[in-house]
């Protein structure tokens, strides 16, 4: 039996196993009531701001209507899962979401990582400050934000016409009203604005590798290039499998401020993703079992989704786990 | 503070600090220079133009034919902007729902940390497994959007502030702070006769300010750009912050300008002006404190990857 001197008040009664214990960890609890009763806030908000809506999720199997609370609304089984899989708009919104992740995950997973190989090479200090600066900056802005500067930027005067105009292509299209190209600007986007935030992680890392490394291998005549392949990048190697597969499971993932600031009647076909089709269905319509249905689905397909890239790359990675 | 993580984190800021300078190939420098600036330039570049665009006249707007500087500039666009009471309500509520949710925020994260942070707090594994599943699981946008409106929450300040007040990835970075002060300060605290909450006030709080600014910061830029809040929860014009005012306003001259109507090109270039200069209003907080603050929130950032 373990006793801690300091927080037990009586001496243990006679009695062994397990009573005693129990009786001895109630006691140690009233003891400590003050720490407790701190506690009591945090868990009274996590079980009713993240526990009840888990539980709200039964909504799934059930047809709820306004008139109803969660519980008495009638049970349906799995009716609202068939009705997804024949449901066009839902596919069609999957699809734009896969696109979009695929460019963005893509070029946003190997970009920060070259970047952060670039920074840290940069033998004077100012200039790699004002680059880290600069290029976190974007990180800080909100979508809508971003949004509107990029209505301006992508409108017939604005500044992506200007440029092409001034290296003399003749260009005087609205982007955004061009379907065909909301992929790209969704996926570039977003790049655009994470790709310098995401490289502070990967300068930890680097901040953190042996310089010896370096110069043994300098000494051996090994180039700056061959430097970085052989040093940096496999010291970097547990931080690219794990972004690696955050990214991967992030494929079912959309942004919902950002497709509501962008989307538009010319685009809507393009830029319809689970999310906003999930905000549409749900609190537009007053759907509010069936987008429960697809937002449940899509998370289920994503934790199955993360939990096979993670064995993946487990198996790659020596049996270690970067989770 | 107990590190799980293989990784060693060093402060990415201070990167190549007391190291000798690597003699590299003078053409991998130029190179790696050149492409480091021009990287550089496809984020400023573009910030600028909108920067300068809010600033010029609105005859050199629909002009165009600018990048660096319009040919003429005016304060037009911010003056009609600020002749707008809504948005002077707007930036009202942008900055009480910022402030109050801040404080808020850190100090219910704080309270529910610092119990955590000693080993010996019974019932501690239960506690932070709860934590851990609400940073992995959630009922998702319907289910929270039942709750918020049984809460009564719907229309109602308040709901920028309640449902935000705790993050347990926040408790994490404070736990950990908590766990470095020596705990022969509380024990001395405790012998003079100091209740728990007497030591967390006086002792904990005052020792933790650098964590305390980092959660602050951090949700002060979230409750400063949080749109999705209002969006969702508020339909009373009267509670639009900020961001929400400028939802509205980017929403409606992007339909104007979606009917291709010949007669909406003078009213959608003088919205444009009108826009831009709401955009500059509204991302200034953040462009004005950002140089200062920038280490605060590289710092966090670690703090949060080195997990407790």
């Amino acid at each position: 039996m373990q006793t801690s001197a300091k927080s037990m008040p009586r001496a243990t009664h006679p009695e062994s196993g397990r009573v005693a214990r129990i009786r001895q960890w109630w006691s140690q609890f009233v003891y400590q009531w003050q720490l407790q009763a701190m506690v009591v806030p945090g868990i009274v908000f996590m079980i009713v701001f993240n526990f009840i809506p888990i539980y709200g999720l039964v909504l799934a199997f059930k047809s709820y209507t306004v008139v109803d609370t969660i519980s008495s609304a009638p049970w349906v089984g799995w009716e609202n899962f068939r009705i997804i899989l024949s449901d066009k708009y839902f596919w069609s919104s999957v699809w734009n979401t896969m696109g979009i992740s695929a460019i963005k995950l893509s070029l946003g997973f190997v970009l920060p990582i070259i970047l952060a190989v670039m920074i840290y090479e940069v033998p004077w200090g100012p200039f790699k400050r004002i680059v880290q600066t600069l290029t976190y900056l974007p990180h800080f802005f909100s979508w809508i934000i971003l949004g509107g500067m990029l209505i301006n930027w992508l409108s017939t005067n604005g500044l992506l016409n200007e440029v092409l105009n001034f290296v003399g292509i003749n260009a005087s299209s609205n982007y955004l009203l061009d379907a065909d190209k909301y992929w790209g600007i969704a996926a570039l986007s977003d790049v655009w604005k994470e790709a310098g935030w995401g490289t502070i992680l990967y300068l930890a890392v680097m901040a953190g590798i042996d310089p010896s490394l370096y110069e043994a291998a300098e000494m051996d005549g090994a180039s700056k290039i061959r430097r970085i392949w052989h040093i940096t990048i496999p010291e970097l190697g547990t931080m690219i499998t794990l972004n690696l597969v955050l990214s991967v499971s992030a494929l079912f993932g959309s942004n919902l401020d950002q497709t509501l600031i962008l989307m538009n009647t010319q685009n809507q076909p393009k830029s319809e993703v689970i999310n906003s089709y999930v905000y549409r269905i749900g609190l537009t319509q007053g759907d509010f079992s069936y987008a429960t249905a697809v937002g449940l689905g899509v998370s289920i397909v994503s934790v199955i989704l993360l939990v096979i890239t993670n064995v993946v790359s487990k198996k790659v990675n020596d049996n270690q786990s970067v989770l | 503070m107990s590190r799980k993580t293989a990784v060693k984190l060093g402060n990415p800021q201070a990167i190549g600090a007391g190291r000798a300078v690597r003699h590299g190939s003078m053409t991998f420098n130029v190179v790696n220079t050149m492409v480091l600036v021009a990287f550089t330039l496809i984020i400023v570049i573009p910030v600028w133009n909108v920067v300068i665009s809010s600033f010029a006249s609105n005859q050199s707007l629909s002009e165009g034919n600018f990048i660096f500087w319009p040919k003429a500039l005016s304060l037009d666009n911010y003056r009609s902007v600020f002749q707008d009471d809504q948005l002077w309500h707007a930036l009202l509520i942008s900055v009480l729902k910022t402030a109050i949710g801040v404080v808020a925020h850190t100090l219910f994260c704080a309270v529910f940390a610092y119990p955590l942070s000693k080993a010996y707090l019974k019932g501690r594994k239960l506690y932070s497994a709860m934590g851990i599943i609400t940073m992995f699981f959630s009922g998702g946008m319907i289910p929270t959007y039942l709750l918020i409106k049984s809460l009564g929450l719907l229309d109602s300040f308040w709901v920028y502030i309640i449902p935000a007040l705790f993050s347990y990835y926040d408790v994490i970075i404070l736990m950990n702070f908590f766990r470095q002060v020596p705990s022969s300060l509380e024990e001395s605290a405790k012998i003079d006769g100091a209740s728990e909450w007497r030591i967390f006030r006086s002792v904990i709080l005052p020792l933790s300010k650098p964590a305390l600014a980092t959660i602050a910061l951090f949700h002060g830029v979230a409750q400063w750009n949080d749109f999705m809040t209002t969006k969702l929860y508020i339909t009373n014009e009267n509670l639009y912050p900020l961001q929400m005012r400028l939802y509205d306003i980017i929403v409606r001259s992007q339909a104007a300008s979606d009917m291709g109507n010949v007669g909406q090109v003078i009213l959608d270039t003088t919205s444009r002006g009108v826009r831009l200069a709401t955009i500059m209003i509204t991302i200034a907080p953040i462009l004005v404190l950002y140089p200062f603050v920038q280490r605060y929130f590289v710092g966090g950032t670690m703090l949060g990857a080195v997990k407790g």
